[in-house]
């Protein structure tokens, strides 16, 4: 390997194939992300039957629908350097209420904003043991999990309920007119745009950055951080909550145990879109992009006959090279600027 | 000057003395509490069936409370030093598979090289962890969320959908599962010998109380030449190691392996642990309260059949005392620091 760094010396040199400069380029690991993303799609419509078909691009979307509107929120409350493992059971638990309700005969658009609310409360006892009591939100949410899908059980036991109106379910995985559009793709975007503009240009998004960024320092400069923490958790229950709606809806069926695991999913999709797992650092585009990448390649793999546990290999792998590969690089251009570096690592 | 020499010299000696004692006063706290409510529990569900106090019953509490103990043993020594292990499930599956079909393929071997593969598998598992945390830099949280999907994605793999049947397992082998000397199943000395050696170790000797100063403060613990990175990789390969241990004493009880194997064990392990006092963010916290949490867990889940109260419950019980421990942790600590504070400020 040349070494064209003049100041260094040969051993912290070897290692540098190129000048600092250019992989400067890489501390944008979103960008890296969404590359990636748009090179598995060309590909995926390229090589593998039936990917870019309308039916399969339905899919595709309602696929997605869950993990993205999750990782919303998500992303907002691990920018803070908290986190939400109870997500997906706030997800099963809503679905399992929704279905006794709508048993005991209960009419659906009572029984939707109920469990929006539900969301809220369940959402607020996270943030009140994180914000009140000080907890770590890893270790409160780690309970909620299992305390929100327990209740999920208590609630619905191993039953099913099935017999949602065909209006929702329809309209769930139905699409615009009948044409090519699904119902749930504008919604979706919305969000996404929503969420985007409050995190990158708003007071309350530079407020969330602030406060991942270094709590302390946020709380001087007169920032509420607790506050800023307990309203996302609330915001990831509604959002967990509405997702707990759709999921029903859309496989016609509540039971106990909707999207158990999906919470692994969401965070994993996160921290591959270059969120920091400390917090303070990460952009919502590069999350958007990580949902589709994990989605489509899954449901490319799906269409080659990959076997469901490759797939779960792939997840799991994606997700500790999406915090390695920062890190490898970041120790490569550190090599390569300056000899003294070469030390630390 | 004089004043404020004297008041320092009167101050030094206090603070150094209170906060171990403070430390101590709530973990006795904690192991009392755990071990009034299974004394309650005990009592109010052997009211309701006295079987439930029989031979088996308490053999079956025992031989579940080893697997879970052991691993919680494992977990502990992770969270200790402010990481966690959330692959141990995963971890439990792939090694048990690996000793079944070792049995399997040659119903021979002895039962101590199918427990030494095993243990193996879950070593190199811990390996792969430790060195992804170490020297990828990246979080243990997110490096064994990874590869609690990575592991189990290769049990699948390899297993195929097979599973392998008890009958299909050496006797001698289910032999060792039931077996007892004196009374006492041998999954159960193998798990206290495991506890006692792992209590002893973190108590008294180095490498032990290192990974107490890793966990309280690793800025200081590298400045006291505390070798980190050593210690670290110690942690995850023991920690794996005794998932590796758990999984061949679950083919040994079950007689039955598949890939699923283990399938969301992790959260148990880690509520048996935080129950029994060990704090997530590291530096604080016993094996034998770990294991006292999951004597907890388990007397729980099996009262509850007994006592007529639905088993959907079960999970959402080990949620609420997720939350209650780490609760009263937090009430406990700020109180005895409000007092020191106060006790300190008046100079006593």
């Amino acid at each position: 390997m040349a070494v064209d760094v003049p100041s260094s010396t040969g051993t912290a040199g070897a290692a540098a194939p190129a000048p600092a400069r250019r992989l400067g380029a890489l501390a944008s690991w979103e960008a890296t992300i969404i590359a990636l993303t748009v090179l598995v799609l060309v590909i995926a419509s390229l090589t593998v039957d039936g990917f870019g078909d309308a039916g399969n691009a339905v899919f595709l979307l309602l696929d997605i629908t869950p993990i993205l509107l999750i990782a919303l929120p998500m992303t907002l409350i691990v920018m803070t350097g908290e986190i939400d493992l109870s997500v997906a059971s706030i997800l099963g638990l809503t679905g399992a209420v929704m279905g006794s309700l709508w048993v005991g005969g209960m009419a659906i658009e009572t029984i939707i904003p109920l469990c929006l609310v539900l969301g809220a409360v369940l959402g607020a006892v996270n943030g009140f043991f994180v914000t009140v009591l000080g907890l770590p939100s890893l270790a409160v949410t780690i309970g909620t999990l299992a305390l929100y899908r327990g209740l999920a059980y208590v609630v619905l036991g191993s039953n099913a309920v099935a017999d949602f109106p065909f209006a929702h379910t329809g309209w769930v995985t139905g699409t615009a007119g009948g044409g090519v559009v699904p119902n749930l793709l504008l919604p979706l975007l919305v969000a996404v745009v929503a969420f985007g503009i409050a995190l990158h240009a708003t007071p309350a998004g530079r407020g969330i950055v602030a406060t991942g960024a270094s709590d302390t320092a946020a709380r001087f400069a007169g920032l509420a951080t607790l506050r800023i923490k307990f309203t996302l958790f609330v915001l990831s229950g509604v959002v967990s909550a509405l997702t707990g709606v759709l999921w029903a809806l859309r496989y016609s069926s509540a039971r106990a145990d909707n999207g158990a695991g999906l919470e692994l999913a969401v965070v994993a999709a996160v921290l591959l879109g270059g969120v920091s797992i400390f917090g303070g650092k990460g952009s919502l585009p590069g999350v958007v992009a990580a949902v589709v990448l994990l989605a489509s390649l899954q449901n490319a793999l799906r269409l080659e006959n990959v076997s469901n546990e490759a797939l779960t290999v792939v997840t799991g792998g994606l997700l500790i090279a999406s915090v390695l590969a920062p890190n490898v690089l970041r120790a490569v251009r550190r090599r390569s600027a300056s000899a003294r570096a070469s030390r630390a690592r | 000057m004089s004043a404020a020499t004297a008041q320092r010299t009167q101050e030094t000696p206090v603070p150094p003395a209170p906060p171990t004692s403070a430390v101590e006063r709530v973990l006795k706290a904690r192991s009392l509490g755990i071990v009034l409510a299974l004394v309650v529990l005990v009592a109010v569900t052997a009211a309701a069936n006295p079987l439930f106090v029989s031979g088996q019953s308490l053999r079956d509490i025992a031989l579940s409370t080893a697997i879970l103990a052991i691993l919680a043993v494992g977990q502990t020594i992770v969270i200790i030093t402010r990481s966690i292990d959330l692959s141990v499930g995963s971890v439990l599956g792939l090694s048990a598979y690996a000793a079944g079909s070792l049995l399997q393929a040659a119903p021979g071997t002895p039962i101590v090289v199918a427990i030494g593969l095993a243990m193996l598998v879950g070593a190199a598992c811990g390996l792969v962890n430790a060195v992804l945390v170490r020297f990828g830099g990246v979080p243990a949280l997110v490096v064994t969320l990874g590869t609690l999907y990575i592991y189990r994605g290769i049990a699948f793999f390899w297993a195929g959908g097979q599973q392998i049947n008890a009958d299909e397992m050496p006797g001698n082998y289910l032999g060792f599962g039931t077996a007892t000397v004196l009374g006492v199943p041998v999954l159960v000395l193998i798990a206290a010998v495991v506890l006692v050696v792992a209590g002893i170790v973190l108590g008294r000797y180095r490498a032990g109380r290192d990974l107490y100063a890793i966990g309280s403060n690793p800025d200081a613990a590298v400045l006291a030449g505390i070798s980190v990175g050593r210690r670290l990789l110690a942690a995850f390969v023991v920690s794996g190691a005794l998932a590796g241990l758990a999984g061949a004493l679950y083919a040994a009880r079950f007689g039955t392996v598949d890939a699923a194997a283990g399938t969301g064990y992790e959260l148990n392990v880690v509520a048996a642990a935080v129950v029994g006092g060990v704090v997530v963010t590291g530096g604080s916290g016993t094996v034998w309260g770990a294991a006292l949490g999951a004597l907890l867990l388990t007397v729980i889940n099996s009262a509850l059949p007994v006592l007529r109260i639905d088993q959907f419950w079960q999970q959402a019980i080990v949620g609420a005392l997720i939350l209650l421990a780490i609760s009263t942790d937090r009430v406990l600590t700020t109180r005895l620091a409000a007092q020191l504070r106060r006790r300190n400020s008046h100079g006593r």
